[in-house]
């Protein structure tokens, strides 16, 4: 398969590139690791007349922790996210799923924000930054805004981003003592997109309640979701396997999946009920001090 | 469109082509390059088949563009082989049969010289995971995992496992 002809630029530095994006505003893409554009060109269901390459632009692969967040660099690829120091003690939830995207290849290209502009529905970040109450930084030319993930997925490879934007970095908040998160997947074969997945931060209260529960989904609607039915169940409550099947089919009903050739509607609701189930069984286990 | 130069050191020796943006790496590596040991099986970022060293880190050739690859180090299944000697994963994949078409078999050699640089000792489950992003259709897999475990074997009693590893997932020679 070949790509309809573009251009393609490599700048040298990012007010460059922004100031590319503003001037040849919405012919162009922005290249990251082009695991998931490529073969969007490929199918040419995307013909931009010009790619910008982001990859020589400095500073954008960065991972580094304040007090409040976590920074993520939109180049920052899968790989190196899952190899992080702080993710791996700290951040749980992005390590489950930064381990599970793709297949080696891509996790050693793909980047967290490509794949978040990119909006796939059976992605993984978006429910992984919904659930853990994300943002998404977009810069132009002209400024930058930090958008909430619950207000950025909008529609199936539809996001908030502007054509003159550029996704620089991606903050998911320091989860306080007492959190645990996770994230559970299942797919038809190794390296596949999710058939379903859910993704879960959630903290405890001092009396072991549940003080705060964010649930993401991926797969089973036209983009990745919060199940806020199910947060309503779990926030207050005492973790127990009931209170979780009640907060697990509070999310499968939330759900809107499509029936396609990873499976039927009434299958892709349940394992979007399974998987939440197992991410809540995690995600209480890590808050009370499991690995 | 007008086309770009690129300049890409591959398997240690400069080469260079005047390309359409468009021209995928494995199109410049077969066609402009000649190197057609890099085989294109799905063209859609599933199969591996074209899997090289892409500046250190493993790559399907068939996503990513020439003109990405400009400036960069690329070592493809013909750079594994010196002075008529095999490399060990080569020479494992011969001695085990981890293979029946062969196919798939340079992007599952490419990705196992990525994976042994990264994990010189790898498990069965590692060896799996490691090898997930290559897909092959005759042989279970069976044979592809034991010639792994014999290359990995040889290059750690050879003590040269790491350095010559990291030296091909640097894309030297």
């Amino acid at each position: 398969m070949i790509p309809a002809q573009f251009d393609y630029v490599r700048p040298p530095a990012l007010a460059d590139a922004l100031r590319i994006l503003k001037e040849r505003e919405g012919e162009a893409k922005v290249l990251s690791g082009g695991y998931s554009l490529l073969p969007l060109l490929k199918l040419r269901m995307a013909q931009p007349a010009l790619l910008v390459d982001i990859r020589d632009l400095d500073g954008l692969d960065r991972i580094v922790e304040t007090a409040e967040e976590l920074r993520i660099g939109g180049r920052a690829t899968h790989r190196a996210i899952h190899e992080d120091a702080t993710v791996t003690a700290r951040y749980p939830l992005l390590r489950d799923a930064a381990g599970g995207i793709g297949d080696p290849q891509v996790r050693n290209w793909g980047t967290i924000g490509g794949s978040c502009a990119h909006a796939d529905p059976s992605a993984d970040w978006p429910a992984v930054l919904i659930a853990a109450r994300g943002s998404l930084v977009c810069r132009s030319a002209d400024g930058e805004r930090t958008v909430p993930a619950r207000a950025f997925f909008l529609d199936t490879f539809q996001t908030a981003i502007e054509p003159t934007e550029l996704l620089t970095e991606v903050r998911v908040p320091r989860p306080g003592d007492r959190s645990g998160g996770a994230y559970a997947k299942i797919e038809r074969k190794a390296g596949d997109f999710a058939t379903a997945a859910a993704a879960v931060q959630l903290s405890l209260a001092d009396d072991g309640t549940i003080a705060e529960a964010g649930v993401g989904l991926a797969a089973v609607a036209e983009t990745a979701f919060a199940a806020t039915d199910a947060e309503a169940v779990l926030r207050g409550g005492t973790p127990t396997e009931e209170l979780f099947r009640r907060a697990a089919q509070a999310a499968a009903a939330q759900s809107r999946p499509a029936a396609d050739g990873h499976g039927p509607v009434d299958y892709k609701r349940a394992m979007a009920a399974e998987m939440t189930l197992r991410a809540l069984r995690r995600a209480v286990a890590r808050a009370r001090g499991a690995t | 469109m007008t086309t770009q130069h690129v300049r890409v050191t591959v398997n240690g020796q400069p080469r260079e082509a005047d390309v359409e943006p468009r021209l995928l790496l494995a199109h410049l590596l077969r066609d402009a390059f000649g190197l057609t040991g890099t085989h294109v099986g799905c063209d859609t970022s599933h199969c591996g088949a074209c899997t090289v060293i892409f500046d250190g880190r493993s790559a399907k050739s068939c996503t990513v563009l020439a003109v990405q690859a400009n400036g960069a180090e690329v070592t493809t299944i013909e750079g594994l082989e010196q002075g008529g000697k095999l490399h060990p994963l080569q020479q494992a994949f011969w001695d085990q049969h981890g293979l029946q078409c062969g196919f798939c078999t340079p992007g599952m050699i490419m990705e196992s010289t990525w994976l042994l640089g990264q994990n010189p000792d790898p498990t069965e489950a590692e060896i799996r995971e490691g090898i997930s992003g290559n897909l092959c259709r005759c042989t279970g897999y069976v044979n592809i995992v034991k010639a792994v475990q014999q290359a990995a074997a040889e290059l750690r009693a050879a003590g040269a496992g790491t350095a010559e590893q990291a030296s091909v997932a640097a894309g030297g020679r």
